[in-house]
């Protein structure tokens, strides 16, 4: 927690330094070729891995490839691939609404649960930091995990859950299998697992909160939850940003619970999943994939703006 | 300081009692799953058959835990993850400790726009680039020693790769705020003393580095352990996977016995387990220093 602090804003230099110290790193040849290579090697590592596929999925969305032959054997088809995924892709709208559902219902329960648990722990008391470990603890689990810890709680006439309801006898529901309460059962894991998170997020950004701004408020009167919604909610602005690009990217990323527990068929279809079954499935789609991710990046992208807006700007005035 | 004496003095009131009591319960309930896969896998396949899951048990063993780690072959997941997850984070925080010096010791003009691109491909979802990434693997030809298939598909390097190229990104942006944070009379300093850039970076600021170097370590070492789609899907031979994507091939062998499932899951879980509770302050650190910066 100490790093906190430590990293406060820095003092900005005066102009008259920054210019003195433009001189004073001027350098010789050698030390411009080490910079040159150090800056150099990771910014080819990341281009070449990360922003050249990137690249290569909007190509290749144009054009129809089994992905086995070379290059030449590739057909430019222009929007066919968009089109057909948009009209007539029977798992490709299902998908699209479970993502949409994903977002809205991890966007509710772990933020609304975190922000309040934060607000809960943020304050001197005995065990908190026990609280605090209990409640970050399911963060250090794989999703994958998750699957497997969560299939315990949900099978059918073994699991945890219908025990306690008492419905394991006579025709227990399915959890995982129905196809109308599967995502449900998922989200309910997942957001187990994302509740510690968005408490951690906020419960930093509670603690930079000048308390002085609280005691204020307090005495000129203002009960603990006008002090919460009109001071202390309005400074958390920029936590509120990082929680959202988090739940968002979040929820386009998830695929690994989907996949352990039913390779994300029967009610458990993702934009991810999707996309993934056109390399490691049966049928190797190359443009059909990549029309998909890039679907999926354009939605990431409009976000990931969002958030280097807020981080970088913040960095131009300064 | 005076606020706890006086809390301690005064007796508990009853706002405070209802809030431990409240937050009990919820760690409680945050623990269960947990907990359950724990009772699960020390009872025996005959007990739970016989009584069902939710029941007192006759026994308690942990032969689970050794049938799991032998059926499973555990040992050799464990040490195909430890050869991804090890080089992944060293060079992962060498490279992103190396950008960050240059951005924050030095102005360029284009400093801002290669944190920026940094970041924004951290971000990114895995999808968006794994099928032509999967494509470009089976085009680059590397040496058999390293690749049975002769090519970066199928090959352990290959998710090294990724994984530091996906990872940058985050611990650049971590790092390079964190090094803003030391003043640029130390670097003079020893630039006046004739250091060169490299010593400057290695014998000067890495040094300062070290609580950001050791949170972002944790962090990463859970992250690339728990990795499940690089491996599934750059990785064919079910015989090279590290042990989450391996996981699924557990339950292949393991029939239904949950008991055995549940101490193989925990098991698996063990190693960030340990990392969890061993590092707790350096894993909410490394958290709280890529989303708050002043």
């Amino acid at each position: 927690m100490s790093e906190k602090t430590t990293h406060g804003t820095p003092d900005s230099p005066a102009p008259r330094a920054r210019a003195r110290r433009k001189k004073a790193t001027a350098l010789g040849g050698g030390d411009k070729l080490v910079l040159g290579l150090m800056l150099g090697i990771p910014t080819l590592i990341h281009l070449a891995l990360v922003w050249v596929p990137t690249l290569g999925s909007v190509v290749l969305s144009f054009g129809s490839w089994d992905g086995i032959g070379g290059l030449e054997d590739i057909k430019w088809v222009g929007l066919q691939n968009y089109v057909d995924i948009f009209t007539s892709y029977p798992r490709f709208w299902p998908a699209f609404r479970h993502n949409l559902i994903w977002l809205v219902f991890l966007m509710v329960l772990p933020t609304v649960a975190g922000l309040f648990l934060a607000v809960l722990l943020d304050r001197k008391l005995r065990f908190g930091r026990i609280y605090q470990s209990a409640l970050y603890l399911p963060m250090v689990l794989s999703l994958a995990l998750v699957g497997f810890i969560w299939q315990l709680i949900y099978q059918p006439e073994q699991g945890l859950l219908n025990s306690i309801l008492g419905t394991t006898e006579n025709n227990p529901t399915n959890w995982l299998g129905d196809p109308d309460i599967n995502l449900y059962a998922v989200l309910v894991a997942a957001a187990w697992r994302h509740t510690g998170y968005i408490m951690l997020l906020y419960l930093a950004g509670l603690k930079s909160v000048d308390p002085a701004l609280k005691e204020a408020a307090s005495l000129d009167g203002a009960n603990a939850f006008q002090t919460f919604t009109r001071v202390t909610f309005p400074v958390l602005k920029p936590v509120n940003v990082v929680v959202f690009v988090v739940t968002v990217i979040e929820s386009l990323r998830a695929f690994d619970i989907v996949y352990i527990i039913n390779k994300g068929r029967n009610g458990l279809e993702l934009l991810s999943v999707l996309v993934t079954d056109n390399i490691i499935g049966e049928s190797s789609r190359i443009g059909w994939g990549s029309a998909l991710a890039v679907i999926l990046l354009l939605i990431s992208l409009s976000v990931i703006i969002t958030y280097l807006y807020q981080e970088f700007s913040k960095e131009n005035r300064a | 300081m005076t606020t706890v004496e006086k809390a301690r003095k005064t007796p508990l009131r009853p706002g405070r009692v209802v809030l431990h009591v409240f937050l009990v319960l919820t760690c409680l309930m945050t623990l269960a799953p947990l907990l359950w896969a724990v009772y699960a896998s020390l009872r025996t396949y005959d007990d739970t058959a016989r009584n069902g899951y939710f029941s007192l048990p006759e026994s308690l063993t942990l032969d689970n835990f050794s049938n799991a780690w032998n059926t499973g072959d555990l040992p050799h997941y464990y040490l195909n993850t430890f050869v991804i997850t090890l080089p992944a984070v060293i060079l992962t925080l060498l490279f992103s400790s190396m950008v960050a010096f240059g951005v924050s010791r030095f102005s360029f003009r284009f400093n801002l726009a290669l944190l920026m691109l940094f970041t924004a491909g951290n971000l990114l979802p895995q999808q968006v680039i794994v099928t032509p990434l999967w494509r470009l693997y089976r085009l680059i030809e590397v040496p058999e020693w390293i690749s049975e298939s002769g090519t970066l598909i199928d090959s352990q390097l290959g998710v090294v790769m990724i994984h530091i190229a996906f990872q940058i990104g985050f611990c650049t942006f971590v790092l390079s705020n964190y090094m803003k944070t030391i003043p640029h009379e130390l670097t003079e300093a020893a630039r006046v003393d004739g250091a060169s850039v490299f010593r400057q970076y290695w014998q000067v600021i890495l040094p300062l580095c070290r609580p950001a170097l050791a949170a972002l370590a944790t962090l990463e070492f859970t992250w690339i352990y728990n990795d499940f789609l690089w491996a599934l899907v750059l990785i064919q031979t079910g015989d090279k996977m590290p042990i989450t994507s391996a996981l699924q091939n557990l339950r292949g062998s393991f029939f239904t016995d949950n008991n055995l499932v549940a101490a193989g899951s925990l098991l698996v879980a063990l190693p960030t387990l340990v990392v969890f509770f061993t590092l707790q302050r350096q894993f909410v650190g490394g958290l709280t220093l890529g989303s708050t910066k002043g």
